[in-house]
């Protein structure tokens, strides 16, 4: 059916008993467990009430759960043969966001289908690795130590990035950047070209600096100092650093956050969903939710490690580094360590497409795991 | 292969290491939660209840002011107020429209309400007018169906019912001020519209009136939204006082004064009960609750028969004539003068180069003491006086309670002056002239009192020599006062007061026209007349003017103290008109007509 079917090495085709034989359990139980902490919290963030976002929140966990396993049985070459054209169509995807995208908070991030909102910027998250890992999946380590090696997946991560910044929605495009930079680094690009980048990113800042909307200019310098505006840009950084302090090592009890509950935590429901978790159940809940985190983490690069394919390691790393990228964004951000950026808390924050496409990445992630043993050899 | 097999080392390299890295960022996060949450946890465990807890200051009423009979002087009025509460409101300016065609509201006041709506809080009730009259209220009401939104609340504010007749006495609470706030540190002075005792005896017992504030903790979520109750402490109620006021009095000698400026002071002569105090002219202190408007109180400022000052505490003046009493006790206690000794008046007198007149240019020709006290005759005092000395006089004068401050301590309360030789040293650095002795021998010259001081004086006269100290609060049980008494011989007194009966009941005396009889009661006292220009010679020689021809500035003042009845005197009372001319024919009778309705209201009870 498939030309490397013919070309590959071994037959990779997987009985669907196999393919539940070698899926993880282990790990979708991290994954369910953290979206019931989700659950909860939202529960508690309306005061009590499961049919404000808990319920909504539930029903996102099982289509994504759904989704997730679902991509677990598709066909791994599918992937891999599939990837530019996926990436070509979620640039597509964005290009119409900038034209007829639907205008909301302030920022132009969705394509409204009617039934939900679509945002390509999450998309492009999964299609972005997917592309990349099917290009260094052909490539040789020679061709990736040339300046012209990386010029390509460069532009694949750099075309996207521009288009979020325009939207503009900095978290989503730095995510990019990172992604594309780790999966350079992570390839095996030389060190030093990493350290000319980063002397001449520093040099660029002043231009980046000019071309911030002033939004993202308050936030940055509010980041550098909340007290500058304790009742404006900076109540949300203080009113998080207070909510999260007044939790201590126990907490307040599970709906007795009075930071949250009286509404002096913004966002709770969202952003600062850590804040609010860490308020009611202190230092102890706070660092539960980070340990199951890197739990999920050290599964993900462990599956990597033990799949055979290059695209599929890649495949997993850039995936798990999008994920960390999400949770270390979010909880520094809400602890007051880098400037608010509107990164979600994966699996517990309230919000659709964000879930939808993390609970995607898992699916491939096991997707590439079950079929660990599959060469793919070139496509 | 080879290649291949290197390229996935590098890798897996790599990737061990972005592990690392990874790892590393988490120990970050999880020390920087730690931080937060347990060694910074009891900073932000405070702050968290400052967000959360509202600490409010329950206000008490101020304590309530009564006449000896108990009318009430200062009393809290229910003050309707009409509210809007833009939450509630459909739209806030439709319900403003509609509403202003009820109640007027002027240009201001609009401007008030549309700043107000723009600083507060949506559910914060926004006041629109106040002082509304229960008619108003109705009326408001019956229209709330069409104006959503709109309230009626009633609150407190301060009312003095007999507003211009007791205005120096009660004074007035206004605005806390910054120095109030400096000096008082009452958590109850931060309250928005808290009002404090700013004059008078609103502020001589602000501490008793004001009472104690209550606390209310209450839990509030981030728009200060009230969402429960944590904790009431109720505080203390001002408390109630009593005055010694007599309110039909006090009316009585407003009415007597009419146009005139001055002071009037009457006083129960065993208790120090202060029965009157008036000061004229007067304002109302109704108009100081709620803030005077710069117009009103620049026409009180600058009025020259300056009706801010207290006249009765804090006007000076030369007591004239009323000071003649204490030269002669002085003079009578010193023994250079006895009952029977008589001085010869031929209208003038020769000290030095200088030449000091009678007010009675032809002279009284010979008289003793009672003679002289009740013809007023300057001639005697002069030598009396000079006989006597100023140190002497000054002391009597001080056993008496002039040129100090009272037992009232009021803060605007004067001390006036009693020279004697040390003081003029003092003050001067130059010694006692023998002349200035004649000066102070009739009142003038050096000597100023102030009204309630004169009062003091007749008082303690009157009871025998008690040092009887005035109050303002009534005095339930007077048995238990106990002023010690003046030492002074009783022979003496009774000369003087023997005196002051024939200035009033014997013909020829100077207030013999107030005399009057009340079932055998009779007054008592002593005229004064006091110049505040110097006459000069040359205006002795060509006819002194009179006084309806000189500016109202320059005419004499009009004191008359005395005392009744005669027999066993209850009641004393100083009188002073200012410019008022002569103090036979102004402040005699004002006086007369203070004491007798004095006795006919102690009469009918």
């Amino acid at each position: 059916m498939y030309k490397f079917y013919k070309t590959g090495f071994h037959n990779p085709n997987l009985s669907f008993k196999e393919k539940i034989y070698n899926m993880s359990f282990k790990y979708f139980f991290f994954v369910f467990l953290l979206a019931l902490i989700g659950v909860l919290m939202l529960y508690s963030a309306a005061n009590g009430d499961w049919k404000v976002w808990a319920f909504n929140h539930a029903v996102r966990v099982a289509m994504g759960g759904a989704l997730m396993l679902a991509l677990v049985f598709v066909d791994i070459k599918r992937f891999l043969h599939y990837a530019y054209y996926f990436y070509a169509f979620t640039l597509i995807l964005l290009i119409v966001v900038e034209v007829a995208g639907y205008t909301g908070m302030g920022a132009t991030r969705w394509i409204n289908l009617g039934f939900m909102k679509l945002q390509p910027s999450e998309l492009m998250k999964i299609a972005l690795v997917l592309a990349l890992a099917k290009y260094f999946h052909s490539t040789t380590l020679q061709n990736i130590e040339t300046i012209g090696g990386i010029i390509p997946p460069l532009l694949m991560g750099a075309v996207p990035a521009v288009l979020i910044m325009m939207q503009p929605d900095l978290g989503t495009a730095m995510m990019l950047l990172f992604t594309t930079g780790i999966v350079l680094f992570v390839v095996g690009v030389q060190l030093f070209k990493f350290a000319i980048v980063s002397v001449g990113g520093a040099a660029m800042l002043p231009v980046v600096w000019h071309f911030l909307h002033d939004y993202q200019k308050q936030r940055v310098l509010t980041f550098l100092n909340p007290e500058r505006d304790p009742l404006g840009a900076g109540y949300h950084i203080m009113q998080s650093k207070i909510a999260l302090g007044s939790g201590g090592f126990w907490g307040k009890g599970f709906m007795s956050g009075t930071q949250s509950h009286l509404n002096f935590l913004p966002e709770k429901h969202t952003d600062f969903i850590f804040t609010m978790l860490s308020e009611e159940f202190g230092f102890v809940g706070g660092f539960l939710v980070i340990f199951l985190n890197v739990l999920v983490l050290v599964y993900s690069y462990s599956f990597a490690m033990r799949t055979t394919s290059y695209f599929g390691k890649l495949t997993i790393i850039g995936l798990a580094t999008n994920y960390f990228l999400y949770v270390f964004i979010n909880i520094a951000m809400v602890l007051g360590l880098i400037p608010v950026v509107g990164v979600p808390l994966p699996m517990i924050s309230y919000g659709g497409t964000v879930m939808l496409s993390v609970m995607a990445s898992f699916g491939i992630i096991m997707a590439m795991y079950v079929n660990r043993d599959t060469n793919l050899g070139k496509d | 292969m080879n290649r291949d097999n290197s390229k996935g080392k590098v890798l897996i390299y790599r990737t061990i290491a972005w592990c690392v890295i990874q790892l590393l960022l988490f120990v970050v996060i999880v020390a920087r939660l730690y931080f937060l949450q347990v060694f910074e946890a009891d900073k932000y465990k405070t702050m968290s209840d400052e967000n959360r807890i509202s600490a409010r200051i329950l206000v008490p009423p101020r304590g309530v002011v009564f006449d000896r009979n108990g009318y009430v002087l200062a009393g809290n009025k229910q003050n309707f107020q009409a509210m809007i509460v833009a939450e509630q409101a459909t739209n806030v300016q439709d319900t403003l429209n509609r509403f202003k065609k009820i109640m007027p509201l002027t240009e201001t006041e609009q401007n008030r309400i549309q700043r107000d709506l723009k600083k507060y809080r949506r559910f914060v009730p926004i006041k629109l007018k106040d002082g509304l009259s229960w008619e108003d209220v109705s009326r408001i009401l019956l229209a709330t169906s069409e104006m959503p939104g709109v309230v009626v609340d009633d609150g407190l504010s301060r009312n003095y019912p007999f507003g211009k007749q007791m205005a120096h006495l009660l004074g007035y609470v206004a605005a806390v001020s910054e120095q109030d706030l400096q000096n008082d540190n009452d958590p109850l002075l931060m309250t928005p519209d808290f009002k404090i005792g700013r004059i008078g005896f609103e502020k001589r017992f602000e501490k008793k009136l004001r009472g104690k504030g209550g606390n209310l903790k209450l839990e509030v979520n981030a728009v200060g939204r009230i969402m429960k109750e944590i904790e009431r402490v109720d505080g203390k109620p001002g408390k109630n006082l009593q005055l010694a006021i007599d309110a039909r009095l006090q009316q009585k000698a407003y009415e007597l004064f009419e146009e005139q400026s001055g002071a009037a002071v009457l006083m129960d002569v065993n208790t120090g009960e202060i029965l009157t105090f008036i000061s004229m002219p007067s304002y109302d202190s109704n108009d100081f609750v709620l803030g005077v408007n710069q117009a009103t109180y620049n026409q009180l400022l600058f009025d020259e028969k300056q009706p801010l000052i207290n006249k009765p505490i804090a006007g000076l003046y030369s007591p004239g004539s009323t000071f003649k009493m204490m030269v002669a006790l002085a003079a009578l206690e010193a023994g250079v003068i006895t009952p029977e000794t008589r001085f010869g008046c031929s209208g003038k007198m020769e000290l030095g180069n200088h030449l000091f007149h009678c007010w009675k240019k032809q002279g009284h020709g010979p008289l003793n003491v009672v003679e002289a006290l009740q013809h007023s005759c300057d001639i005697f005092f002069y030598e009396t006086a000079q006989k006597v000395g100023i140190d002497k006089i000054a002391a009597m004068a001080r056993r008496f309670g002039l040129g100090s401050q009272t037992a009232l301590h009021f803060d605007d309360e004067k001390s006036g002056i009693i020279p004697d030789r040390a003081w003029k040293m003092a003050k001067y650095g130059a010694s006692w002239q023998g002349g200035e002795t004649l000066i102070a021998g009739i009142g003038q010259g050096y000597v100023l009192t102030t009204p309630i001081q004169l009062a003091v004086m007749t008082a303690r006269i009157a009871n025998g020599g008690k040092m009887v100290e005035p109050t303002l609060l009534k005095i339930d049980d007077s048995k238990k006062l106990k002023f010690a008494d003046m030492k002074i011989n009783s022979r003496y007194m009774d000369l003087v007061k023997e005196g002051m009966c024939a200035v009033v009941n014997r013909p020829g005396g100077t207030a013999f026209m107030s005399r009057f009889d009340y079932n055998g009661k009779k007054m008592c006292g002593k005229t004064g007349t006091t110049q505040v220009r110097r006459i000069s010679m040359k205006e002795r020689q060509t006819g002194i003017v009179r006084q309806e021809d000189l500016p109202w500035k320059y005419r004499n003042h009009a004191l008359f103290v005395g005392f009744a009845p005669q027999d066993n005197p209850k009641y004393a009372v100083a009188v002073l008109v200012e410019h008022g001319g002569g103090g036979s024919s102004v402040a005699a009778p004002i006086a007369s007509k203070l004491l007798k309705e004095a006795l006919i209201l102690e009469e009918s009870e």
